[in-house]
C-alpha cells in the first residue's frame, strides 16, 4: 500500500484548486473565405453570470448574418472564448488576432480586462469594440484610436440615477455610504459618484471597497448599520450586486438602498421582493419600439427567456460592425475606424438614435433610471422594472448626459 | 462605541463561521479516512442549492432544506461506491484529478439542466430582518442557520464519539491496517462518511441558496475557503476545523472593521501564519499514514 505525506497531498491540492481558476482554451477550427471575428466575454468569475447572457445575444447576431448571405457573401466565423480575467483575455486577444486570424475583436464585460484587450488592439492595429465595460477611464485617459466603446460610461449612470434621485429629494443634504468594488470599475464609478455628492450637497459618510470574489456582505452590512446613512449606494459590479441587494433584503435595514450600476441579469438572478430603490440601465426587454420588440420576439422565440441587456448589447454591436464592412467593403482598421469617426447614426432599438463620437469612440446614446415593479403589477418574473423617462429628457442634447472635451482626457492619436 | 462595533464584528464572525463549518467538516472527515482530497465537495454544495430551490418551488423551503441534503447523500453514495473506493490506496495525484474533473463535469452538468444564467431564490418573507440581542444586531435567517449548524455539529460529535460506528472511523483514521485486522471492512464506513460529508455541504448549499447567487460555479468559490480552514484547523481533528472554521469567520470580520479591501486576503494571511507555526494546522494530529 503505497501512502502519501501529508506534504504532498496539501502541495497538490493547492496547485490543482489554483489551476481551476486558470481555465482552459477553447479549440477553435478555422476556415479559409470566411471573416473572422474574434469575442471574448467573461463567462467564469463574478461577471460570468452576465457574461452567459453576452454569449446568447452574439449568437443569435452572428446566425441571422450568416442566414441571410454574410458580408460581403462570406460568412462570419465567430470565436467566442471566456475572458477569465485580465492577463488570460489579453493573451486570448493576441492569439485571436495572431494565430486564427482574426480582423478585429469586440465584447468583454469586466472594465480590467478590457484595458487590456485595448493595449492588445492598439498594439496588433486591430479595431476592438468593448461592449460591456462601464469605467470612464478606457473612454477618457486610456483611450486609444482602436477601441470603440458601447456601453454607457460610469458617468452616465450616475447622472441618470442622480436625476431620478434629485426629484425624489432623496441627495440635498443626505448622508450617503457606498459599497465600492475593488478594481478599475469601481474606482472609477466611486469617483464619478463623489462629483455627484459634492456638485449636490451630499455627504460621502462612509466607503467599503469590496472584493470581486466576495459572497458574504454581513461585515459590510454591520458597518453600514454602524454608520447610520440617510441613504446606501451600491457601486458594486457583477455577482456582488446580487448578493449584496439579496442580503440587504435579509438584513432588512431601513434606509434605502440605490445604486449607480446594474445589469438586469443581476436583477433576475435575485429572487423575489429582494430588489427596491433606484438605478440605471442602458436598455431593457420592455422598451417600446419596433425595432426591439421585433429582437425581443425572436430573442425569446429562440431561448425561451427575453434577452438581458448584455444580451441586447452583444447583438446590436456585431450588427453595427457587420453594416460598417458591408457599406465600406472592407476589414481594414483604417477604413472602418474612418467609418465609425464619421459618427454614422445607428439604430439600437431606442427611441434615439446613436453615433460613436468622433473624438473618444463611444457611442452616445439614452440611458433610463428605473424602479423595481409591485408584484401583483409584474407580468412574468423577467417583467421587473418600471423604466424612468430617458436620460437626457426628450428635447435636449444626447451628449449633455456625457462628459464634454474639457472633462475628459481623452486624446486620440491619429 | 468602538469595541461594541468589533464585538458585533467577531459575534457575526462566528456565525459565518458556522457556515463554513458544513462544508470544512465533510471535506476533513474525507480527507481523514480516505486519504482524499475531494475537489468534487463544492459541487454537492452547488447541487444542494440548486435541489433546495426546485423542492422549494414545490414543497416550500422547510422541506427543501431537509429533501435536498439527502437527495445529495444518496448521489454521495454512487460517488463513493463507483468513483473515489477506487483511489484509497492510489497516487493522491490521481484522487485531485478524477474529483478534480468530477467538479468540472457537475458544474456542467448544472448548466446543461438549469442554464448558465444564475437562478433565483429569496428567503421565506417570515424569515426576514434582523433582531435585537442585547446591542448585538443579527439577521433572523442567520440565527436559524446557527441553531441547525449547531445541532449538526452535536450529532456529528456524537455519532464520532458516542457510538461503535465512530470508534471504528475514528480508529480507521490512525490505523486503517489494525482495524482490517481486526477483521472489519472499512468500506461500508467510507460510504457513511462521504454519505454525510456531502450531505453537509448540501444542507450549507441549501440554507445560503436564498442569500447568495445561486450560479454553475458557486461550488468552486466555496471549496477555497473549506480547503483553507481544513489546514487551519488540521487532520483527523474535530475541533481543529470547528475551531478553525469559527477563527476565519472571526478574522474575516474583524479584518473587514479595521480595513475592508483586505477581508479575502485576511484569511490565507491567517492560514501562512498557522502553517508557520503549526506546519499540522491547529489541532492536527500525528497521522501515521499521512507522515
Amino acid at each position: 500500500m503505497t501512502r502519501y505525506s501529508r506534504r504532498t497531498l496539501l502541495k497538490a491540492g493547492a496547485a490543482f484548486t489554483s489551476a481551476s481558476a486558470l481555465g482552459f482554451p477553447s479549440i477553435v477550427s478555422a476556415q479559409a473565405a470566411r471573416i473572422k471575428i474574434g469575442h471574448l466575454v467573461p463567462l467564469t468569475g463574478f461577471l460570468g453570470a452576465i457574461g452567459s447572457y453576452a454569449q446568447l445575444g452574439v449568437k443569435m447576431a452572428a446566425e441571422e448574418i450568416n442566414a441571410s448571405g454574410g458580408i460581403m457573401g462570406k460568412q462570419i466565423d465567430l470565436m467566442s472564448e471566456d475572458s477569465v480575467n485580465p492577463a488570460t483575455a489579453s493573451t486570448k486577444a493576441q492569439r485571436m488576432i495572431e494565430q486564427d486570424g482574426a480582423v478585429l475583436l469586440f465584447g468583454e464585460i469586466s472594465s480590467a480586462s478590457s484595458l487590456t484587450i485595448m493595449q492588445v488592439a492598439e498594439r496588433n492595429k486591430k479595431v476592438f469594440f468593448s461592449t460591456g465595460a462601464r469605467s470612464d477611464a478606457l473612454r477618457g485617459k486610456d483611450c486609444n484610436r482602436y477601441s470603440f466603446h458601447c456601453d454607457i460610461p460610469n458617468t452616465v449612470m450616475v447622472n441618470a440615477v442622480g436625476t431620478a434621485l434629485n426629484q425624489k429629494g432623496m441627495v440635498k443634504g443626505k448622508k450617503f455610504v457606498t459599497l465600492t468594488a475593488d478594481y478599475i470599475f469601481g474606482h472609477d464609478l466611486l469617483k464619478a459618484a463623489k462629483a455627484f455628492f459634492s456638485a449636490n450637497d451630499a455627504t460621502l459618510i462612509g466607503d467599503e471597497l469590496i472584493a470581486t470574489d466576495v459572497t458574504d456582505f454581513s461585515p459590510y452590512l454591520l458597518k453600514v448599520r454602524q454608520a447610520k446613512p440617510d441613504v446606501v449606494c451600491c457601486n458594486l459590479a457583477g455577482n456582488q450586486v446580487t448578493n449584496l441587494v439579496k442580503q440587504y433584503a435579509e438584513f432588512g435595514f431601513p434606509y434605502p438602498l440605490v445604486g449607480f450600476n446594474l445589469n438586469t441579469g443581476d436583477a433576475w438572478a435575485m429572487g423575489e421582493g429582494n430588489l427596491s430603490g433606484t438605478w440605471p440601465t442602458v436598455w431593457y426587454h420592455t422598451l417600446d419600439n419596433p425595432a426591439s420588440k421585433t429582437f425581443v420576439e425572436a430573442f425569446t422565440k429562440k431561448y425561451g427567456k427575453p434577452p438581458e441587456n448584455h444580451a441586447w448589447i452583444e447583438y446590436i454591436t456585431l450588427k453595427m460592425i457587420a453594416q460598417a464592412i458591408t457599406e465600406t467593403k472592407s476589414t481594414e482598421s483604417d477604413a472602418l475606424i474612418a467609418y465609425f469617426e464619421k459618427q454614422t447614426q445607428f439604430d439600437i432599438m431606442k427611441a434615439r438614435k446613436a453615433y460613436f463620437r468622433s473624438w473618444d469612440h463611444q457611442l452616445v446614446q439614452e440611458a433610463y433610471p428605473f424602479t423595481v415593479k409591485p408584484k401583483n403589477e409584474m407580468k412574468d418574473k423577467w417583467d421587473m422594472l418600471v423604466l424612468g423617462e430617458a436620460v437626457p429628457a426628450a428635447g435636449a442634447e444626447l451628449e449633455s448626459i456625457y462628459p464634454t472635451k474639457t472633462q475628459n482626457p481623452c486624446n486620440i492619436k491619429a | 462605541m468602538q469595541f461594541g462595533f468589533l464585538l458585533e464584528q467577531v459575534v457575526n464572525g462566528l456565525v459565518l463561521g458556522g457556515y463554513y463549518l458544513l462544508i470544512a467538516l465533510g471535506l476533513s472527515l474525507i480527507f481523514s479516512v480516505g486519504g482524499i482530497v475531494n475537489l468534487a465537495h463544492g459541487a454537492f454544495y452547488a447541487l444542494g442549492a440548486y435541489t433546495s430551490v426546485e423542492i422549494t418551488k414545490y414543497l416550500g423551503f422547510g422541506s427543501a432544506v431537509v429533501l435536498s441534503p439527502i437527495a445529495v447523500a444518496l448521489l454521495g453514495i454512487l460517488f463513493e461506491r463507483f468513483i473515489l473506493r477506487r483511489f484509497y490506496d492510489a497516487d493522491p495525484i490521481l484522487s485531485l484529478l478524477v474529483t478534480f474533473g468530477l467538479a468540472m463535469v457537475t458544474e456542467q452538468a448544472i448548466r446543461i439542466i438549469w442554464g448558465a444564467p444564475p437562478i433565483s431564490a429569496a428567503i421565506p418573507q417570515g424569515l426576514r430582518g434582523s433582531v435585537f440581542l442585547g446591542d448585538f444586531l443579527f439577521s433572523r435567517y442567520r440565527l436559524l442557520i446557527l441553531a441547525v449548524v449547531a445541532a449538526v455539529l452535536v450529532g456529528v460529535w456524537l455519532l464520532l464519539h458516542k457510538t461503535s460506528f465512530g470508534r471504528v472511523v475514528r480508529a480507521g483514521i490512525q490505523r486503517p491496517d489494525m482495524v482490517a485486522a481486526l477483521g472489519i471492512r472499512l468500506q461500508p464506513y467510507m460510504t457513511a462518511i462521504v454519505m454525510l460529508g456531502v450531505g453537509m455541504a448540501a444542507l450549507g448549499g441549501a440554507f445560503f441558496a436564498p442569500i447568495t447567487i445561486v450560479h454553475p460555479a458557486m461550488g468552486a468559490e466555496i471549496i477555497t475557503v473549506a480547503f483553507v480552514v481544513v489546514v487551519i484547523g488540521g487532520l483527523g481533528s474535530f475541533w481543529g476545523v470547528v475551531i478553525a472554521a469559527l477563527l476565519v469567520g472571526v478574522v474575516r470580520g474583524i479584518t473587514i472593521h479595521f480595513a475592508p479591501a483586505a477581508g479575502e486576503a485576511s484569511i490565507y494571511v491567517l492560514m501562512f501564519l498557522v502553517l508557520l507555526v503549526r506546519p499540522r494546522g491547529l489541532l492536527g494530529e500525528r497521522i501515521e499514514k499521512f507522515e
